[in-house]
């Protein structure tokens, strides 16, 4: 259901400071960074990619008003409509007592809707495959991925790649995602970045 | 840029500004309220609200102002490299502590000499030889343990802030740190560093706060009043390093601080307010949930009962609403701490707050129903803010705004959230 079966020019840095000129220099001749996948979080790389901000946290702040909601809406339902008790003479409406509950409950669900949608975004699931453009990714490679688009002249972006500095070099045909790609259209072009 | 602060006229204005018009406000109150009759049964309660402010107000800048040191000493001892950029800030505003820790103990001499029993109960001696309660608190709540204890601890705090000032200082002077020696200062740094947190554990996030504020109301104890104070005092004393921070900028002063400096200053914001709010909760809910009277007097004497308002209810709950909510929904954001002009609202809005709490943790005990908020009220923190531009502005303009040998510089300049 992604952008079905497309066709990559993989590069392999085997330096984090030739890949950064790399990311850029890429970006400026007009191709279409797919995504770069690095064996550990790399400072930066986001930005120099041109990457929008992420909404993660926006949706972690709405899990969590909803959590309180729930929790002060049920609990104060519970003991004052539905089954009010006398607790220690406490009155039925005893607010102070249900905070830490509702506090948890705040933070549960920030956190497992956060979870969730962190795998949606990075199209994790179980048993859903995803190709790997280079297992040497999670050991100690950066593996750039660009797209062909139908301009793109894949011998050409190879000799390109070869002169930014790029290891390995290798044209592959995969399926992008599972249900959307995410990223794809987010893309700042260069010509749209400060200082171009 | 040679990084040497020139204080401009502006701030020399406000500074004298501020510190006259708290000068006048004392003076005021001296001759209006009369601090040296003492009041009995609802007369001269203007005396005991002379003290009364005064006492709040000093402690408060004091133990606001030895945060900044507080904060130096953690951040030396975690090796955080990203302070180093601001660092001179800090130790500006730790310069003061030894100004107002005189007044603060002049002050306290003066309650604990005039016999002050408005302000602390516990000074009257009849009344502890009959009161089961305060004659079990008698070997720690009397005027000679008292005043020992305020003096060793000031006298520490003066002490050993000076000497991480000092060090701070000398490097300076001497060439650029090798890796060995660089090692070795940031080692003796690390030692002094600790000895002050160790000073700073037994007296401000326990003893002092007991002393100083809770006696006020001798016969109720919390065991969280004192991390509750430190936690009010630590966050009021981060804000005040963003706000100089943020002027020293504006300035065009402070060339390593950028964005990301704020960002943390601004996230040890929300996480201490945060942090103040969970000890603010614990204390009440747990004193609400048990209901002993003993216990509940407290809030009693604040917020009252469900038949009868007491007269710091307004008080007492927009202290949670300035400094709970306020920083949590407007600091939460990315963009809010990377932003100078809201964190320098934010960090006055938060001054502003645990200055409020302090009020609220003062007067009930001493005034009762006779606590007001007027022209005094204010005037007289006017002086205090005033001392620590004064004392601030000084320690800046005569040293080097950056501690330019300091081994962590470079990670403080390259710093990135």
């Amino acid at each position: 259901m992604a952008g079905g079966i497309k066709k990559f020019v993989v590069g392999s840095f085997d330096d984090e400071n030739v890949l950064f000129p790399a990311v850029k220099n890429v970006r400026k001749a007009g191709y279409k960074i797919h995504d770069v996948y690095t064996p550990f979080p790399v400072h930066g790389l986001d930005h120099a990619m041109g990457i929008r901000e992420t909404s993660l946290h926006t949706a972690g702040f709405i899990y969590a008003i909803t959590g309180t909601t729930t929790a002060l809406t049920f609990m104060s339902w519970v003991f004052t409509k539905d089954w009010p008790l006398n607790i220690g003479g406490k009155p039925h409406f005893a607010l102070p007592a249900w905070i830490p509950i509702t506090f948890e409950l705040t933070v549960l669900f920030s956190a497992v809707g956060m979870v969730l949608t962190f795998c949606y975004l990075c199209n994790l699931a179980p048993f859903v495959k995803k190709h790997h453009f280079h297992p040497r990714a999670t050991d100690d490679l950066f593996v750039m991925v660009i797209e062909c688009t139908d301009k793109t002249n894949d011998t050409e972006l190879q000799s390109f790649l070869q002169t930014a500095g790029a290891q390995e070099i290798n044209v592959q045909e995969a399926e992008t995602g599972w249900w959307i790609g995410r990223y794809h259209k987010e893309q700042k072009l260069y010509k749209e970045e400060k200082g171009y | 840029m040679d990084h040497q602060f020139q204080l401009p006229g502006s701030y020399k204005k406000w500074t004298y500004g501020l510190i006259a018009v708290g000068v006048v406000a004392v003076l005021y109150g001296v001759f209006k309220f009369q601090p040296w009759i003492h009041s009995h049964e609802g007369s001269h309660v203007d005396s005991t609200r002379f003290w009364a402010v005064l006492l709040q107000n000093s402690v408060f800048f004091l133990l606001v102002v030895n945060a900044a040191m507080f904060f130096i000493c953690v951040t030396t001892m975690a090796m955080a490299g990203w302070v180093v950029a601001f660092r001179r800030v800090s130790e500006a505003i730790s310069s003061v502590v030894p100004i107002l820790g005189i007044i603060t103990f002049v002050i306290l001499l003066a309650i604990v000499f005039g016999e002050r029993t408005d302000i602390y109960h516990w000074l009257d001696k009849e009344a502890v030889a009959k009161d089961h309660i305060l004659n079990g608190k008698k070997g720690f709540l009397n005027p000679v343990f008292f005043l020992v204890w305020s003096f060793i601890t000031i006298f520490l705090w003066w002490f050993l802030g000076k000497k991480m000032r000092s060090m701070s200082l000398q490097s300076d002077k001497k060439e650029q740190m090798g890796y060995e020696t660089g090692k070795k200062w940031i080692w003796n740094n690390t030692v002094w560093a600790s000895l002050y947190s160790v000073v700073f554990t037994l007296t401000v996030a326990s003893t002092i706060p007991w002393l100083w504020l809770m006696s006020i109301d001798a016969h109720w104890y919390s065991t969280m009043y004192s991390w509750y104070t430190f936690a009010s005092t630590f966050v009021s004393g981060i804000s005040l390093i963003a706000l100089f921070v943020v002027y020293l900028k504006n300035r065009g002063q402070l060339e390593y601080v950028t964005e990301e400096h704020l960002h943390d200053l601004g996230k040890f914001m929300f996480a201490f307010s945060v942090f103040w709010t969970y000890l603010w909760f614990s204390q009440y809910m747990l004193i609400w949930y048990s209901n002993q009277p003993e216990e509940t007097k407290y809030f009693i004497e604040r917020i009252g009962t469900a038949e009868k308002a007491g007269p710091f209810k307004g008080i007492f709950f927009l202290n949670l609403i300035i400094n709970f909510l306020c920083p949590l929904l407007i600091l939460m954001k990315r963009g809010t701490k990377r932003n100078w002009t809201m964190v320098t609202i934010m960090a006055g809005l938060i001054i502003f707050g645990h200055w409020l709490d302090f009020y609220q943790m003062v007067m009930p005990g001493t005034l009762h129903d006779h606590a007001k908020l007027m022209p005094f009220e204010f005037g007289v923190p006017c002086l205090f803010v005033g001392l620590i531009m004064w004392g601030t502005g000084r320690y800046l303009s005569k040293h080097s705004l950056l501690a330019k040998n300091h081994p962590f510089l470079k990670e403080s300049m390259i710093h990135h959230t």
